[in-house]
Parts: structure tokens; sequence; C-alpha cells
């Protein structure tokens, strides 16, 4: 009964929770034994909050047994470690928050809670969300649940890992160039990174403002539209949140994609990724034709600088952003023998690498003499970016085109920063532009070296807040080819 | 646009970051090589292209000036790394 119910997705936990036929208490309870036995191999949790678990499920059933219908009965979610949740620890995998609690809860968060999800603990994530293998981590190694010698992505990757492990039905990420679509793509799962603004970032601890977006990573499209419909929505608590309508998604899954253009980008011809992705890709543009779409090709012609545009406006504005790690209001101190020594001592101790060299280049960028060479030609790129999307969009409803550069690779093998910064190359123009996109699984490829199948991701992206088209045609393309059945984690298949 | 050379000791001042002196070589040599990619920016006609700072529409968001609950002190201040009453404590600025 156990493996049972941790297979279910999110929408039959829900359903059979509010129709009496499975309590939230099971669920968890089922949910957090599967955390007892693989996460000591897969390392999703950073925090597990067996406590807060039992008690929010029991509130749960409750609830369902007081008449109410909640969208997302008992459903166990995974947050990644940025986001606050009142009165447990909330570290961004860094050692400068290694002890912070936090004392009040993220609006995203919350509303997955109102919604009858209960939390099963914190995950995992690249250090204040920069990377993309969660090897940035201060605080803890995740393992890809498909070969635990593979990274699972990042900077969510703790999410990420914990929903391919089943240890949770849906993970809570954020993306600000690529850190939910990546993931998504490297676990076998549907990572949704909504249109910049549809979800509140209060909570989330700031990394890049501009670009920073909270989404879901699900097993199943429809568990996406769940999640997003429960969190997304106007929150006052966030200047730059959006005040218009939300349209629920989850009634918008189509069953095919007749009468829709999908654009396919001259600019990013997937034969340099090497045979076998290159022959998934043209395979799932194939599949997308099949389903009734027509295929258009579009251009993005300044796509080609997402990279150097990305790697100069996040860094600026996490350098701005991580100003408040000082060792004054909370988080680590360590003494000096003045305010100035205390600073630099606390930011040294408390930083790793990859956080400090983006501190080191935001700063640059941002300095006398620097200013506009790097951060305004930066934001000027970033306006031809967006116009490019908004071009062949005028000649196509949804593009489609690799979520990665590859599949998940193996622990340390992209030591060279800007190697690693490359695996976000296909993801970070969308993020730029704002644009709603999501990765869905669409093939498995087994990498040079490797011995298993690892999953690799189609990215959709649409318009400015057309989440419902979107949503509704990876569910058609998902239904379609059934990619993501085809292997089970290797999580599943050593448990007898 | 610029040169590929980051003067890391004084950007790290500016950052109020300490470094090593293997940091500040290992940093120097990823940040040269991360500046000569991002100086392909210079080769877009930016000139007549406004900057872009948020994507969506942004305006200005103001509220009712009045009494909201906010943050318990207690649970705020326990989190200080010093305190002093209800004061969060930091090294002496102002010289005696």
């Amino acid at each position: 009964m156990e493996n049972g119910i941790i297979e279910r997705n999110a929408a039959d936990i829900a359903r059979d929770v509010n129709a009496g036929k499975l309590s939230a208490a099971e669920v968890i309870e089922a949910t957090l034994g599967q955390v007892d036995a693989v996460d000591s191999r897969v390392g999703a949790y950073l925090t597990v909050v067996h406590d807060l678990a039992r008690e929010r499920a029991a509130a749960v059933d409750a609830r369902v047994r007081a008449g109410e219908r909640l969208p997302l009965a008992g459903v166990p979610i995974a947050v990644k470690d940025n986001m606050c949740l009142t009165g447990t620890r909330t570290t961004c995998a860094s050692k400068i928050l290694e002890r912070w609690t936090a004392p009040y809860t993220a609006t995203a968060v919350a509303r997955m809670l109102e919604a009858g999800c209960v939390p099963v603990g914190k995950t995992n994530l690249d250090e204040f969300a920069m990377g993309s293998s969660c090897e940035n981590s201060a605080l803890g190694v995740t393992r890809n649940p498909y070969d635990l010698s593979r990274v699972p992505g990042g900077s969510s990757g703790g999410s990420a890992a914990a929903v391919a492990a089943r240890e949770a039905a849906i993970g809570l990420g954020s993306d600000t160039g690529g850190s939910i679509r990546e993931p998504g793509a490297f676990c076998n799962l549907v990572g949704f990174k909504p249109t910049y603004g549809r979800v509140s970032r209060y909570g989330l601890i700031a990394f890049a403002s501009s670009l920073d977006q909270i989404g879901p990573l699900t097993r199943t499209v429809e568990d996406a539209a769940l999640a997003y419909d429960a969190m997304g929505g106007y929150d006052p608590m966030d200047a730059t949140s959006i005040d218009r309508p939300l349209e629920p998604t989850a009634q918008a899954l189509r069953a095919d994609l007749h009468g829709l253009r999908v654009g396919i980008v001259r600019e990013f011809g997937t034969k340099e990724l090497g045979a076998d992705l290159d022959a998934a890709y043209v395979r799932a543009y194939h599949d997308l034709e099949a389903l009734g779409a027509q295929l258009v090709e579009v251009s993005l012609p300044t796509a080609d600088y997402g990279l150097a545009t990305y790697y100069l406006i996040a860094p600026a504005e996490c350098s701005s952003n991580l100003s408040r790690f000082d060792g004054v209001r909370y988080g680590l101190r360590v003494e000096g023998d003045d305010v100035q020594s205390m600073y630099e001592k606390t930011r040294a101790a408390g930083f790793g690498p990859e956080v400090k060299r983006r501190i080191l280049i935001g700063t640059h960028a941002l300095s006398t003499g620097y200013y506009d060479a790097y951060y305004v030609r930066a934001q000027k790129a970033r306006t031809l970016i967006a116009r490019d999307f908004e071009k062949a969009f005028a000649g196509c409803d949804l593009i489609a085109c690799p979520a990665a550069s590859s599949a998940a690779f193996s622990f340390n093998a992209k030591s060279d920063p800007y190697s690693m910064y490359m695996m976000d190359y296909y993801t970070i123009p969308m993020s730029l532009a704002g644009l709603p996109a999501l990765s869905v699984p669409c093939g498995w490829v087994t990498p040079p070296g490797g011995v298993e199948p690892m999953p690799l991701g189609l990215q959709l992206c649409a318009p400015l807040f057309a989440e419902s088209l979107l949503l509704g045609a990876a569910h058609a393309f998902e239904r379609a080819t059934m990619h993501a059945q085809k292997h089970a984690p290797l999580t599943a298949r050593t448990r007898a | 646009m610029s040169s590929d050379k980051i003067d890391v000791r004084y950007v790290a001042k500016l950052a109020r970051i300490a470094l090593t002196d293997d940091e500040v070589d290992r940093f120097g040599a990823q940040l040269g090589d991360l500046l000569a990619h991002v100086n392909a920016l210079a080769e877009l006609d930016t000139n007549a292209v406004p900057a872009t700072a948020q994507v969506v529409e942004s305006r200005n968001v103001e509220r009712a000036d009045s009494v909201r609950p906010c943050l318990d002190r207690e649970v705020v201040l326990a989190q200080a790394p010093q305190r002093q009453g209800g004061f969060f404590r930091v090294p002496r600025i102002i010289a005696e």
C-alpha cells in the first residue's frame, strides 16, 4: 500500500483525500517512510519537518471531514530551501544562513498549504540558487534518482530529486535563468516557470529580483497546472506581483495541438548537442506535428547573447541583494577589529566560491566607470532579446527547443564556471524576456560513459501570460508520448 | 567595451568580502574569462535601444498609511548574532 501511495500524482491524491478514500495522514506517513528509505542516498532534503507535516496532515483531514474540498488535499510538497516557512530553518544552502529560522511564510508556500498541501521538508539547492547542478550547495550533496553518480540539476535540484524519488508529489522551485526547467529535464519531471510576476516572490530569498520566479516541479503537467492555480495570482506583499486575473489552467489541458503554430528556433540547432540528443529533439518536434501542430521556423537573432546579458544582470542584482548578509541582523557573524572587518570576515566565511564570484562580477559591473559599459549595455541587450521573442510570437503560438544543453552530467564534470553556465543556454533568453516556459520529458539517452538511460526535456515557451496555452499544449505532448513512464528511478527499482 | 582585467582586490573591498591571495588569483582568472565572454555584447548596436530593468509593466504600489501587524520584535531579535535590549549590537563605529 505504501508504495502505491508514493507513486501517486497530486491530482489523484487530492481526489481521493477529498472523497474520504484516503487520508492526508496516510499519505504523509507513506511519504516520510520513503524519505527514511531513500534520502540517505538521494540527499534531496536539508531539513525534514516530521512534526509540522503530521500536524498539517491532521489539519487537512479535519478540514475535509468538516466538508471542505481542497484542490491539493493531502498532497505532500517539497519546498526549496530559499523559501520561508515559519519556524523552520531556511538556509539557501549557505553557511551564512545555516542556523536561521524563518519568522514568516512565503506567500507561494502559504497558498499551497491553504490549498491542502502538507510540507515534507526543505530541499537542497545551489547556494542562493546560483548554479545548475546543486554542487554549489554548502550543506549537502543531492544525487540524481535516475543515476546516483550524476547531478540532479540546479539550482532547484533538491526539489526535483525529491519529486523524482517519490519523496514528495510536488516540489516548489525558483527559476532565475533555468533553475526549475533544467533540473526538471534532468530528473524526468515537468518543470514550470510562470510569467515573471505571476507568482509572488514574498518570502523567496532574493537572488536576482527582476528574474526570480517561483514554480512547480511535478511528475505530470496536470499537477503543474494544479500547483500553479493554487499559488499564482496577485499579492500586495510583492511590488512586482501582477494584478490581473488568473484563469484556471487545470481546465485548459488539451488533447491535441490542432490549430497551433509551434516555432522552431533557427539559431537553436540541435546537431551540435550530439547525435543522440539531436535525434531526440527532431523526434520531439515531429511528435508535436503529429499532434496537429504546424511547425514554423522562427528566428531569435540576439538569443545567442543571452548568457552574456544574464551574467551581467543577474550578478549585478545579486551583489545588491546579498549585501544584506553582513552579520548584523541575522545569520553568521565573524567578529573583527572593527565593523568593516566584521563585514569582510563574515562574508568571506559565509559565502561559497560561486556566490563570491557572482557578487564580485556584479559589483564590478555596477562600479564607477563600468556601469554604462556593462550593466546598462546588458539591460539594452535584454530589450533586444525580448523584442526578438515578440517578433517570433507574431508568427507562432508557442516556441519549442531543448531545455538544457545535455542530459544530467556526472559530479565534478563542469569545473570551469563558464561550462556550467552553458547548461542554461536555452533557458536564459526566456527568463530575460519574462516569458512562461516549461520543460516536459521528451526522451532518453545513455550519456557517453554512463550505464543508465537519462531523461531529456523539451522546452516549450509561450507569450507573456499564456500559461493556459502552454500547459495545455504540454499536456497533449505528455499524454501522446508518455516518455516519463519509460524508466523508473533507481530508488524505486532497488526497493523491494 | 571594457578590458577583460578586473581589479579583484578593489572590487572585493567594495563588496566587503575578505579574499585570500589564492582567491584573488583564482577569481581574477575566472572573472577575466567571464568578462571576455560578456564583452561579446559590444557587437550589438544598442545606441537607440532603451534599457529594460523590468519586463512586465511596473507601477508604483501604494497602500493606506494605517497600522498593520508586523513581525514580533522578540522573534526577530532572537536571530540576531548579538543584541542589546531591543537593539542589534555591532562593533563600535565611531572612535572614542
